[in-house]
């Protein structure tokens, strides 16, 4: 069976390793600024290619956009 | 003119809360101004609001300021136009740029923190200092909400203190504007949230 981890509430694979930056590359997030939170902790942004997703993690990614 | 008789027959176990409370604002602009205002009208005691800019005929398409407020800083603004709708809520204004060195001591100890800033960088700015200082506080952002129409795409994401009230996708661009209706309707769900999580403490 596939490993997994949850990303916005939708289950999505998960490998052994996997960092935020894989993540964001498999769900084809483009956007320069993004909030990741993995199980409840925010990654800051310098840490997105190191900071490593445990297999079964919560992940939250959303998008900032200027507007206000 | 009494508080007694301005919030008459308010909810008997929020109100309260409400009035003991302090909710931060980050940015006095089309999201800050319009929530502050909100805040004041529904009771909430004490207000702290930074932003360094002042006043443009530009923004008046959605940010709550008037003509004859064009150059004055919004702070100062936006102190006056609170003032004449509640003379009770306790003000605390900031004019000045915020960073990630002043955001804590200015926002220590509010109950709720609101993201009202314009670009995004401010608010990924104000994000990681938040989580980094005051992890526990709820903090409640707004991103994506240009344009007009598309009211039912404007969504509240949360996890855990956290939230973010928009519709996620919908960016400035030549054209694509932020106006009135769709800044307001963020705004105000900001302030409504504010408002329940003071209510749910």
């Amino acid at each position: 069976m596939t490993k997994k981890i949850t990303i916005n509430g939708n289950e999505q694979d998960w490998h052994d390793g996997m960092t935020v930056r894989d993540a964001l590359k498999m769900m084809n997030y483009t956007f320069p600024m993004l909030v990741t939170k993995i199980n409840g902790e925010l990654i800051p942004r310098k840490d997105y290619d190191t900071a490593v997703i445990p297999e079964g993690a919560e992940v939250m990614i959303v998008h900032l956009i200027s507007g206000g | 003119m009494k508080a007694s008789e301005y919030f008459c027959e308010r909810d008997p176990v929020a109100f309260p809360k409400w009035q003991k409370a302090t909710v931060g604002i980050a940015g006095a602009g089309g999201l800050g101004s319009n929530a502050a205002m909100m805040l004041a009208r529904a009771g909430i005691g004490r207000l702290i609001v930074a932003d360094f800019d002042k006043v443009s005929l530009s923004n008046l398409n959605r940010q709550n300021f008037n003509i004859d407020q064009i150059g004055l800083p919004k702070t100062a603004a936006l102190t006056m136009n609170i003032r004449m709708a509640n003379p009770f809520v306790e003000l605390e204004m900031h004019e000045l740029r915020l960073t990630a060195n002043n955001i804590p001591g200015i926002f220590e100890g509010v109950d709720v923190m609101i993201e009202a800033f314009d670009k995004d960088s401010q608010k990924l700015i104000l994000i990681e200092t938040w989580f980094k200082h005051c992890p526990k506080t709820a903090l409640i952002c707004a991103s994506g909400l240009a344009g007009y129409g598309r009211s039912e795409e404007i969504m509240i994401q949360k996890e855990g203190s956290f939230f973010i009230v928009g519709d996620q996708h919908s960016e400035l661009s030549e054209g694509i504007a932020p106006i009135a209706p769709r800044v307001m309707i963020v705004a105000a769900m900001q302030a409504n949230l504010a408002l329940e999580v003071i209510a749910g403490k």
